[in-house]
């Protein structure tokens, strides 16, 4: 068995071992009318009047609910329906905050947090890539180290706090390392879902064409996995933020989570309150960031984008 | 065995089995360079198995199998990378040449201008219609100035319209770019319009070959394509009488209730 070129220097076809071929595509079928049986042909149809809102910016629009949300919640409390240890009205919860910026423990404390959000995201997500790539690329990497990574993923991570407490003590090196291990798997498995999910044909395509291995990797598979990443790293986010509430509410002297529990020893619900919506507005925010890099990476896709 | 004078391919004796079932079974193939050449089979008959086979995309086979180096594949389905844009498709894979890479730009945009695509060069691929998109993956084989164009069914997904104007512009190219070629497909008047030789493929070999005689541009009406047409069908074990094109499948679905 040999394959040899006709012309002056003979090259081995570069040939991998690849999936058996796969069925070409459907032609599309014809689209087919609209027929419902049993049912008498209908005339005109009453139309129901379109109900208009006045046309606001999507921006404006996607801010309204949020906006009425904390309307409602300053009602109820105005109504005095809560003590205001039970609940902190808005303004309650705004007159902390100033209170708290005052003193600089806002500014210095919310710095802490995304300092530790920041560093065991990029520890995490890059480890997860990595790990992706390696396992997804290759057989052997797969055999060697998915069994460990999905094993390890089963243990909850909270239940680590005290071993990683004995590890690595109360400083700041336990809170970024469960941070990082938390955003390690929701990046790793939707990577490594998304390589293997590269449609084959395009890898072919990408052969036939005279890219090499390298090549096939960055032209190929790892654009065509991209997508998969992302979502990976919004799951992260919203992982990391999870878990940075439960680490800094057991054993930190510093952060949002640290307010939160200072806060509780006082009754002080107000602040209670301000350090979750802190988190709620940072995870808006980062979730935010997201959907724009995804809008720049994956201008490509065209899908469904709502009526 | 490397050199075969005017040959672009040349296959001996290929076999070729997937778990048991023999697909080819010592195939001949040769082909001319700057012949286009049709394989005609049914679906199963190990077409696509020889294309793939020749394309470099398979090389668990048996026998001997001479193709040239700067080949070209167009598939069924477009293949375009979906994150490049139509410009960057067509240079999958090349590099830049002594004129460097605006060099190879000019030279994939002319590929492009070829294929009546020159303005959708900064288009991403999903915003192109079938046609388009197979009139780039066209562009992108063509760029490479190959010696052998490898087309399997390139046409079979697109409605009869355009497949007419894509043949049209397949015998340009063909005529202004020389390359051999090698089409699989099941259309026989296909085959029939764009090659210089057809070839039947049943059951892993082949078992018929026959010169297309016919002066250019062909009527699909004229006796001698239908005689032909005849000969081919029923090689292909497709038995009566033809009308036009009974060899492909019926144009709309049934409804169903």
């Amino acid at each position: 068995m040999t394959v040899t070129g006709i012309s002056d220097d003979p090259e081995a076809v570069a040939g991998t071992a690849l999936a058996p071929p796969s069925p070409a595509a459907a032609a599309g079928a014809g689209g087919l009318g609209d027929l419902r049986l049993g049912r008498p042909a209908p005339g005109p149809r009453p139309r129901r009047l379109p109900v208009r809102l006045p046309r606001l910016p999507r921006l404006a629009r996607r801010v309204l609910g949020p906006l009425a949300a904390v309307g409602l919640w300053q009602l109820v409390c105005s109504l005095g329906v809560f003590t205001s240890v039970e609940v902190a009205s808005p303004v309650a919860v705004l007159d902390a905050a100033r209170q708290l910026w005052d003193t600089g423990s806002l500014q210095s404390n919310l710095l802490i947090s995304l300092q530790r959000v920041a560093e065991g995201l990029s520890v995490g997500v890059a480890a997860g890539a990595a790990l992706a790539v390696v396992c997804g690329l290759f057989r052997l990497g797969e055999d060697l180290l998915d069994p460990v990574i999905q094993a390890t993923r089963a243990v909850p991570i909270l239940g680590l706090v005290p071993l990683v407490i004995i590890w690595f003590g109360v400083g700041e090196l336990p809170k970024v390392f469960l941070i990082a291990l938390g955003c390690v798997f929701p990046v790793y498995l939707n990577t490594y879902a998304a390589i293997r999910g590269v449609d084959v044909k395009l890898v072919e395509a990408g052969q036939t064409f005279g890219l090499d291995r390298r090549g096939l990797v960055r032209r190929v598979i790892l654009p065509g996995a991209l997508p998969g990443f992302l979502t990976g790293l919004r799951f992260a986010l919203v992982g990391s933020w999870l878990i940075i509430v439960v680490a800094e509410e057991i054993n930190a002297q510093s952060g949002i989570g640290y307010l939160i529990m200072q806060a509780q020893t006082t009754d002080r619900t107000d602040i209670m309150f301000l350090g979750l919506a802190i988190y709620a507005v940072l995870g808006l925010i980062a979730d935010a960031l997201v959907r724009l890099l995804e809008r720049r990476l994956l201008a490509w896709r065209r899908g469904f984008g709502g009526a | 065995m490397t050199h075969a004078g005017d040959q672009a391919v040349i296959a001996r004796s290929v076999t070729r089995d997937f778990v048991g079932r023999d697909v080819l079974r010592g195939l001949d193939l040769s082909v001319r360079a700057g012949e286009f050449v049709a394989l005609l089979g049914r679906s199963g008959t190990g077409k696509s198995t020889l294309l793939r086979i020749l394309a470099g995309l398979d090389s668990d086979y048996g026998g001997e199998v001479l193709v040239p180096r700067r080949r070209a594949v167009v598939f069924q389905e477009p293949r375009l990378l979906p994150w490049q844009r139509v410009l960057a498709n067509v240079a999958l894979g090349l590099k830049p040449g002594p004129a460097g890479r605006a060099g190879l730009a000019r030279q994939c945009l002319g590929a492009l201008g070829e294929v009546g695509l020159a303005d959708h060069a900064r288009a991403w691929p999903v915003t192109l219609s079938g046609g388009e998109a197979q009139r780039a993956a066209l562009a992108r084989a063509l760029v490479r100035e190959p010696q052998l164009m490898l087309l399997d069914e390139p046409f079979g997904a697109l409605d009869a319209l355009t497949r007419t104007r894509m043949h049209a512009l397949l015998q340009d190219l063909c005529a202004r770019h020389q390359p051999a070629v090698l089409l699989v497909t099941h259309d026989v008047d296909e085959a029939i319009l764009l090659a210089d030789r057809a070839l039947v493929l049943v059951d892993g070999t082949i078992t018929l070959d026959v010169p297309v005689g016919l002066a250019r541009p062909r009527d699909r009406g004229h006796p001698d394509f239908t005689g032909l047409r005849d000969r081919l069908l029923r090689e292909l074990g497709v038995a009566g009488p033809a009308g036009p094109g009974p060899a492909r499948a019926p144009a709309t679905a049934p409804i169903p209730t």
